[in-house]
């Protein structure tokens, strides 16, 4: 009888120190979290604060002037959204058909454990060691290398967007990559089965069968991509960002008759990222730009704020839509 | 039945399916040459940092990349300087290499810390509906650009910290590790998460079975369950730190000096990079010292990279069992 009561006891003291344990444990770990969530609001927060005073139209679509003292930052969204564009072009396509074969066509053999290797290797790589790849292999050697093979003077080998936009395209591959593969395998597996039971080639079944459902996935991934993109700075400094363009880097498509404006890929260009990068380290006058910075971080933001929330809900529908198929 | 084997045996039925058998074969080669694309970019990447970094080689002894041997006063002293623009140029990496880590290692742990707790927040504490809040914000904050927090740092906390710390430098190395944990948090609680998740559910509800309180099921149960987990996400987060450059570039300072004090200004490798390879003129020996800074960079968190995914490996293969 005596033994079980100090059996209680000890057990009751163990209890109360457990209790206490758990309680200081559970506080702090909430209030880390919650701290790190009240520090991003503040970040945005004060950006959002400082510029919004400075957004209007014509800072959106003008250009910079008197040394970017005053004017907008409409060249620099122009250039964003081109480079952004011309890199989707790239990355896409490669990323989801490499998916495709990782997911749909690929054995447990070597060369896909390579593969896989590959990707969440490229996935690592520091995006400085990008701008390194981009301005030697595309610049100097490719762009140089077509300009005196064809005689083309000063074409390609130099920094341009086209170069910048390749080298985003290979920074943004692994992204593209790895969601497209988690998309692709959330198709159930029976329904694969099923369509190949009813006689369908494997192309057949992965035309009509597992992209049309995998398709919100794939999207988020190349939303993820865009963001990933649009925020990278690293990389361009030395792929033809340009501190100040006083035109857009538009050229003209001579055909005898007429000529058509076009976007010029071999041209340098303005972008947000840089833009901020710039006006922060460079700036003549810190005072006078403040606002202008503040206003080009906001529009940054609101970019990639935007497009991450899509991803997010586009992610989170796709998953419940499987989730649903699942069930049934 | 006659009928299907009709069927089955007409030459028009054969040599549709000899015609669309060609046709997936060259489908599925479509699909294996672009997989084969990523493949070539990688090696590539490596291949031409590998050549363009090792004729650094051939104009700078591999002794000059750790220090210069000066006479002075009929004294031999040791430079440990990287001063590649001047008249005698100076070439040591370990100014630079120092500077990463005295910025990247105290990255690490802040975000160790709070990354972990997140983690921890996220699988094990918090209900469904506040999770399904808090996820798209640590999303969030994963994707908020570098060069936005970089210059956060650089304008609004610099000034913080000058008045709270008083560093010897506004611009210092810890200011950059601040910064950095930013990204790195994310990083390292999504993974934590998920290293948690992986964890089955018997083992939980054997240790509350037991007794064990929520602070002994997490502490004693689950964080060793899911150590290879969680350290593989330092690893790569420390890996991140190492490679990353917009917030070190405009927070850290960028003196390249031999010191280990986290208030003064640090410089690091990528910055390094990012800051005088447009200033640099081809072919120079400069040009080739900064691409075999970028080669050892990507040595390094190639190998980072590697490590953690062994560890990765190794833990998915024992939960398996």
């Amino acid at each position: 009888m005596k033994m079980t009561d100090i059996d209680i006891k000890s057990l009751i003291k163990n209890r109360k120190k457990t209790d206490l344990q758990t309680m200081i444990s559970m506080f702090l770990i909430k209030f880390f979290t919650y701290s790190i969530v009240a520090v991003l609001f503040l970040i945005l927060g004060k950006i959002v604060y400082e510029g919004s005073a400075v957004i209007n139209r014509q800072f959106l679509t003008s250009a910079p002037q008197n040394n970017m003292t005053e004017g907008g930052i409409g060249p620099a969204i122009f250039g964003t959204l081109v480079v952004v564009f011309l890199m989707i072009l790239f990355a896409v396509p490669v990323g989801i058909f490499a998916a495709i074969y990782m997911s749909e066509y690929a054995k447990d053999n070597v060369f896909n454990r390579i593969l896989r290797v590959t990707v969440n290797n490229l996935a690592g790589v520091p995006s400085i060691v990008f701008g390194l790849f981009g301005l030697g292999f595309f610049v100097l050697f490719i762009g140089r290398g077509y300009d005196s093979i064809f005689g083309a003077g000063l074409f390609l080998g130099k920094p341009a967007m086209l170069w910048a936009s390749a080298t985003l395209a290979i920074l943004v591959l692994p992204t593209i990559i790895v969601s497209s593969i988690e998309a692709l395998r959330a198709v159930p597996r029976n329904q694969r089965i099923a369509s190949l039971g009813l006689g369908a080639s494997k192309w057949q079944t992965i035309k009509n069968v597992v992209l049309p459902q995998a398709r919100p996935g794939i999207l988020t991934g190349v939303i993820l991509s865009i963001s990933r993109g649009a925020g990278e700075t690293a990389p361009l400094l030395f792929l033809g960002c340009a501190f100040f363009l006083p035109q857009l880097p538009v050229g003209y498509l001579d055909l005898g008759l007429f000529s058509i404006p076009m976007i010029n890929p071999a041209e340098q260009f303005m972008y947000l990222s840089y833009h901020i990068f710039i006006l922060a380290t460079q700036s003549t006058n810190p005072t006078i730009t403040m606002p202008i910075q503040y206003g080009t971080t906001m529009v940054l933001i609101s970019i990639v704020i935007l497009l991450n929330l899509t991803a997010v809900i586009f992610r989170y529908k796709f998953r419940q839509t499987m989730n649903e198929i699942k069930r049934v | 039945m006659e009928r299907v084997n009709d069927l089955n045996k007409s030459p028009y039925a054969k040599s549709k399916s000899k015609k669309t058998l060609l046709k997936e074969r060259i489908i599925k080669y479509f699909f294996t040459i672009n997989s084969l694309v990523v493949i070539i970019i990688f090696t590539l990447i490596f291949v031409f940092l590998l050549q363009e970094g090792l004729k650094a080689l051939d104009v700078i002894a591999i002794k000059d990349f750790v220090y210069k041997t000066v006479f002075e006063n009929g004294e031999e002293g040791k430079l440990y300087q990287w001063y590649p623009t001047s008249e005698q140029p100076r070439f040591s990496l370990i100014p630079l290499i120092l500077g990463s880590l005295l910025i990247s290692i105290p990255a690490t742990l802040i975000s160790t810390v709070f990354g972990i707790s997140v983690g921890i927040y996220l699988s094990e504490i918090a209900s469904i509906k506040t999770r399904e809040f808090l996820k798209p914000i640590i999303e969030i904050f994963a994707g908020i650009p570098t060069v936005v927090l970089g210059f956060f740092m650089l304008v609004v906390v610099a000034s913080i910290f000058q008045d709270i710390f008083n560093p010897v430098n506004r611009l210092n190395a810890f200011l950059a590790s601040i910064g950095l944990s930013f990204i790195i948090i994310p990083i390292i609680s999504s993974l934590t998460e998920d290293a948690f998740n992986a964890v089955p559910k018997e083992i939980r509800m054997a240790s509350y079975a037991l007794g064990a309180s929520k602070f002994q099921t997490v502490f004693r149960v689950l964080i060793p369950t899911a150590m290879s987990g969680l350290s593989a996400s330092i690893i790569l987060g420390f890996g991140r730190a190492i490679g990353e450059t917009m917030i070190v570039l405009m927070a850290s300072g960028n003196a390249a000096e031999l010191s280990f004090e986290l208030f003064r200004s640090a410089r690091t490798m990528t910055a390094t990079i990012a800051a005088e390879l447009g200033e640099v003129s081809q072919d120079s020996a400069h040009y080739f010292a900064l691409f075999f800074i970028g080669l050892v960079l990507f040595v390094i968190t190639f190998i980072l990279n590697m490590v953690a995914e062994l560890i990765l490996n190794r833990m998915r293969n024992k939960i398996n069992y």
